[in-house]
């Protein structure tokens, strides 16, 4: 019985992570990061974001409307946001990365990235 | 808008255009659409397909109801222009589900980009919709004896202005060559007069064009992307923006952004529609159209 019941619960398991794996197909599992950009209202908070280099960072779309995160410099792009769509960088080079919406072009925000932060 | 609304908007109606409003559609689109020895079109807009909202979960229903009511008229346009945000998110499902929609429109279809066409690159838009004829997306022929100009202000939105360099120096030149006593129509995505740039409803280098349209006895612009209708004259030239297919925004001001704007049920297809136009002599007829039965 105790033999049984455990292939049956491996199976509930496995129909679980198959379940799961679908349902998450569209919007890959978010890594951890270490700061979060929430666009609400046609604005980017927090501006300006401080990071490290190699510090990841996740946007998401809390709004009514469809945004992007594009660099100023097109060396990134989130392509379209939809509501509750959210998307990650990592940011590698340090530097003052200045980014808008492409649908709402007056929004406009800044991430500055500071050297890696030394190893404790 | 309300209708009450409208008819404030159209106290401004000067000598040579007229403009008319029907609420429901065929009566309405006979008698603009009829008249012999003129050219008549329709525009529709901003129809959003992959949009999910509350605001409208049906936008394939809505546009579907667009393409049923332009089909029925009794009088086929000579083309329907599409001014532009065909998709919600410029996915290549999106251009295909509206491509094979709009397929099926009796009248030949001209499609010019909106930003959210766009999103990213370019690449999607064209490859459901280019045009031998308009390697770069604007052009201008001439229909009926009119000169129409189809442009694109939704690239490089940031970097170059709207309408950028090349594409203002084709305007010019290709205005240059035109009889001022030609009727003059312009198709753009964004309005191109400062409509409401607090929401960023305007064409940053608009002003250019505007310069050399104003020579011309009579000027027509038609654009979308504010999903409502307003209209607005400056001297010769009458501007006009379309009612969305797909789900209303606030009239400028009358709320904190831009966005969706969520409508009771019942009310939502009144807010919805497409636009006939007739163009006889210096005359430009607009009529827009609601999807309410």
């Amino acid at each position: 019985m105790t033999y049984m019941s455990k292939i049956s619960s491996g199976l509930r398991s496995t129909l679980l992570a198959i379940a799961l794996a679908t349902t998450t197909a569209a919007t890959p599992p978010l890594l951890p990061s270490v700061a979060t950009v929430h666009i609400k209202d046609f604005k980017y908070n927090p501006t300006p974001l401080k990071i490290h280099a190699g510090d990841r960072v996740t946007f998401v779309n809390d709004d009514d409307d469809a945004h992007t995160v594009t660099a100023s410099d097109k060396s990134f792009d989130s392509a379209g946001l939809d509501t509750h769509d959210t998307w990650q960088r990592v940011f590698t080079k340090p530097g003052t990365y200045s980014y808008f919406c492409e649908l709402h072009p007056y929004m406009k925000a800044t991430i500055i990235v500071l050297p890696a932060a030394p190893v404790k | 808008m309300e209708r009450s609304d409208f008819l404030k908007h159209i106290a401004w109606t000067g000598a040579g255009i007229s403009w008319t409003l029907t609420s429901t559609g065929l009566f309405g689109a006979q008698s603009a659409l009829a008249s012999e020895n003129a050219l008549s079109f329709v525009q529709i807009s901003d129809s959003h397909i992959g949009f999910t909202r509350p605001e409208n979960p049906d936008v394939i229903g809505s546009l579907q109801k667009t393409i049923d009511a332009i089909n029925a008229l009794p009088v086929q346009p000579a083309f329907v222009v599409h001014t532009g945000d065909v998709t919600h998110l410029s996915k290549p499902a999106q251009f295909d589900s509206a491509k094979q929609m709009l397929g099926t429109l009796k009248a030949p279809l001209i499609v010019l980009p909106g930003e959210h066409d766009v999103i990213g690159s370019s690449d999607n838009f064209f490859a459901a919709f280019r045009r031998t004829d308009a390697p770069r997306g604007w052009f201008s022929w001439d229909q009926g004896g009119v000169h129409f100009l189809s442009l694109v202000n939704v690239f490089n939105f940031e970097i170059d202005g709207k309408l950028g360099t090349e594409q203002l120096d084709f305007i010019e030149k290709d205005l240059a060559a035109q009889k001022r006593s030609t009727p003059i129509v312009v198709f753009a995505h964004v309005p191109l007069y400062a409509l409401f740039p607090q929401w960023g409803w305007t064409t940053e280098d608009g002003s250019r064009v505007l310069a050399a349209l104003q020579r011309f006895d009579a000027v027509t612009v038609l654009n979308g992307h504010i999903h409502q209708i307003i209209q607005h004259t400056e001297g010769n030239i009458r501007f006009a923006t379309a009612a969305s297919t797909a789900y209303p925004q606030p009239a400028p001001g009358t709320a904190d952004k831009p966005g969706p704007l969520k409508v009771p049920d019942d009310r939502l297809l009144s807010v919805l529609g497409y636009r006939s136009v007739e163009v006889s002599g210096h005359t430009a007829t607009i009529a827009d159209h609601s999807l309410q039965a």
